[in-house]
């Protein structure tokens, strides 16, 4: 893929009757043009599982559209060696008043087999797609599982050396969700070339050898999964420049005689972040310039998550009061060292100065800076604790008493 | 824009070995005929196969269309009317030009909106644009196929005799159909652009029907001007000819309607040839950008 560019005359007034053609023929000319794609360019090789991410709008599916041959580049040319199927939505052609059999030949045919192709696969399309029993039913009586579940079936019954496919992993129930993960896991077996489009930052890790971001239109960067995957948390929960500007008349409260003057964060290795790795130390800062003297003030800082649950707070008071005297002009700084154990997810830090005992406060600097934890294994909690998990056989049979059920090794990163 | 290739060391002054053929983007047929056929005839199929099974009568409703038609003219013509037409079996000429119109009505009536109908398809797949309005006459045309039969039926019932002549149904039919695609492909990829291009087309039909010697026979018009000006409608030259040759010799043949002459007789021939190119020609260029223009 080299250069593509792709834009999209946005009609401002859309002309759509002849009469209207006839009365204004100079009218029509009045689009703005909106770059979906701006100079994207990648190799995939052959044989690779590549995931391109984005947020909404970054141009992905018109990418994928590009490469599926629906729309037309508009500069740049995208070469292709092999047989590619493109996905870009399940079940195309689906009509709900025929049952399955006709189903699957219209989408089959549609998706590049031949009709003898398709209707030789059927049986193991049903199989796989467990609708034996709901054969004769007209689709329109399936449920939206059943649905997908054929579609998701017909579309790895198509052999082609390259699959696009967008957004398919987040169907049906665990179970079928598992034999979809199977056929991934297969396909990647087979050396097959993938290019996958999602959101799912957990399935881009877990299967792609290469990532994609895209952003606005461009190609903001390509690599490792799980380092593009920061990336995209950052983009999605980084503060849009509109949004810093507006939170610069902050909430602020405090009695004075001290004013917060900056406050930020710095990963391991010193240096400022705007974004902090899970399970590594990191550290929080505040500077302090104090307006008048103030004997053993304290310091603190609390940090909320994007729900606005406090998940952490660190203070002064109980670790050591006696923080000393500072007269007006003096500058204090304030650090707070922990080990990232947050949740992955974007955090506002309020830090506070307060006379001592913690009761007045001089200021406070509501969700003064933010950072992002990044780490694309959340568990839904509101910490991810480093913890050991083992299970152990409490039965202690014989080995060969029963069959031995091998569990399938998780996949640590 | 750098693109990181950590795999493999593509150096990218040398010329890249094998990365085979561009895309080309959207495309009206395709290099690949097979393909194309295959798709056409599962889309006719299928559409077909849902008017057929649809409801409980099936097809019995689609045969209903034309005979009303036919019944309702017949009787106004020969009973109301006192229409008085010398030709011989003109209850079968009748439900020939009525079925024959049907087919041309049908066929283009439902490709003018075929591509936005099946704008699913026309957005998320990739494949020859073309398969869409000719699927629609394909599926027009398997209906023709048994009304046909209706008509040969009718013809024997009527006292019709089976004769040489009707070798020329396959090839009547053909330029019929010919004529229906190239209609077909012409206002699908209008109607794109110009919602107002199906009203339009509502009124020519309208026009067509009463304009082509449908339920009257040429030779009622009595001015042979304006017989040979009718008859360069490639819809009612196809008629005229099926009507010598299929129902009754004692119709004129196209050829002796034109008066014998062969340079008039192609004239028909030549705009239906005319329409096809510009058609296709037509549709050729907008089909990279339907799928954007829906």
């Amino acid at each position: 893929m080299e250069n593509v560019s792709k834009a999209f005359r946005v009609p401002t007034e859309r002309v759509q009757t002849l009469k209207e053609t006839a009365l204004h023929p100079f009218r029509r000319k009045a689009f703005h043009e909106f770059v979906a794609l701006r100079d994207v360019s990648f190799d995939v090789a052959h044989g690779e599982f590549l995931g391109i991410v984005g947020r909404n709008g970054s141009g992905k599916s018109t990418l994928l559209k590009c490469m599926a041959g629906i729309y037309r580049v508009d500069n740049g040319g995208i070469y292709v060696d092999g047989r590619l199927s493109a996905f870009i939505e399940l079940g195309v052609g689906f009509n709900p008043d025929l049952p399955a059999r006709d189903n699957v030949l219209i989408n089959g045919t549609m998706l590049g087999l031949s009709p003898r192709e398709a209707s030789r696969r059927y049986d193991s399309i049903l199989d796989f797609a467990e609708l034996r029993e709901f054969e004769t039913l007209k689709i329109k009586n399936y449920s939206s599982g059943m649905l997908v579940r054929l579609a998701f079936s017909v579309m790895i019954h198509v052999d082609a050396d390259i699959l696009l496919v967008d957004e398919v992993l987040a169907v049906g129930d665990a179970a079928f969700q598992q034999k979809c993960f199977d056929e991934f896991y297969r396909l990647k077996d087979e050396n097959r070339t993938v290019i996958l489009v999602t959101h799912d930052m957990s399935a881009v890790e877990r299967f792609c050898d290469r990532a994609v971001l895209l952003h606005k239109g461009d190609m903001v960067s390509t690599g490792e999964p799980r380092r593009i995957g920061m990336e995209y948390l950052e983009l999605n929960f980084g503060r849009p420049e509109a949004a810093a500007a507006a939170a610069s008349d902050e909430l602020r409260s405090g009695i004075g005689g001290a004013e917060i003057v900056e406050a930020w964060f710095e990963d391991v290795t010193g240096a400022r972040a705007s974004m902090l790795e899970l399970e590594r130390d990191c550290r929080f800062a505040a500077r302090v310039r104090f307006t008048r003297a103030v004997d053993h003030p304290v310091f603190a800082v609390t940090l909320e998550n994007a729900a606005h649950d406090k998940v952490f707070s660190a203070s002064t008071q109980w670790q050591h009061a006696e923080t000393g005297r500072f007269e007006p002009g003096d500058e204090a700084l304030f650090h707070v060292q922990f080990t990232n154990v947050l949740a992955p997810g974007r955090y506002d830090a309020t830090p506070a100065v307060a006379l001592r005992g913690g009761t007045a406060s001089l200021d406070v600097r509501e969700q003064f800076v933010d950072v992002v934890v990044s780490g694309t294994h959340a568990s839904g909690a509101l910490l991810e604790l480093p913890y050991a998990s083992a299970v152990e056989r409490t039965d202690a049979q014989p080995a060969a008493a029963e069959p031995v059920v091998a569990a399938e090794p998780e996949v640590e990163r | 824009m750098s693109v990181e290739t950590p795999t493999e060391p593509a150096p990218p002054a040398a010329p890249q070995p094998a990365r085979g053929p561009r895309i080309s983007g959207p495309v009206a047929i395709g290099v690949d005929a097979r393909r194309f056929f295959n798709l056409t005839r599962t889309l006719a199929v299928t559409e077909f196969k849902l008017r057929f099974f649809g409801s409980a009568l099936g097809y019995l409703w689609q045969l209903m269309r034309p005979l009303l038609l036919f019944g309702v003219l017949y009787v106004v013509f020969t009973h109301v009317l006192k229409f008085n037409s010398d030709s011989a079996y003109y209850p079968v000429a009748l439900l020939s030009g009525i079925v024959i119109f049907t087919f041309l009505s049908e066929a283009t009536s439902t490709a003018v909106t075929s591509l936005v109908d099946r704008e699913p398809l026309v957005r998320k797949v990739q494949f020859p644009r073309l398969v869409i309005p000719l699927s629609v006459v394909m599926t027009a045309l398997m209906n023709l196929g048994l009304n046909t039969i209706v008509v040969v039926v009718f013809l024997l019932l009527n006292g019709g005799s089976v004769h040489w002549g009707w070798l020329e149904i396959p090839f009547l039919l053909a330029l019929l159909a010919l004529f229906a695609a190239g209609i077909s492909t012409l206002l699908s990829a209008l109607y794109v652009r110009y919602r107002d291009i199906r009203p339009v087309w509502e009124v020519l039909l309208q026009m067509m029907f009463y304009g082509t010697p449908i339920f009257y026979t040429i030779d009622v018009i009595g001015n042979k001007t304006i017989e040979r000006l009718m008859l360069l409608n490639p819809l009612a030259a196809v008629i005229q000819q099926f009507r010598h040759a299929v129902i009754d010799p004692s119709h004129p043949s196209l050829h002796s309607a034109m008066g014998g002459n062969w340079a008039l007789t192609a004239v028909p021939f030549v705009i239906l040839i005319v329409l096809v190119v510009v058609a296709y020609r037509y549709f050729d260029k907008e089909a990279p950008l339907i799928a954007e223009d829906l």
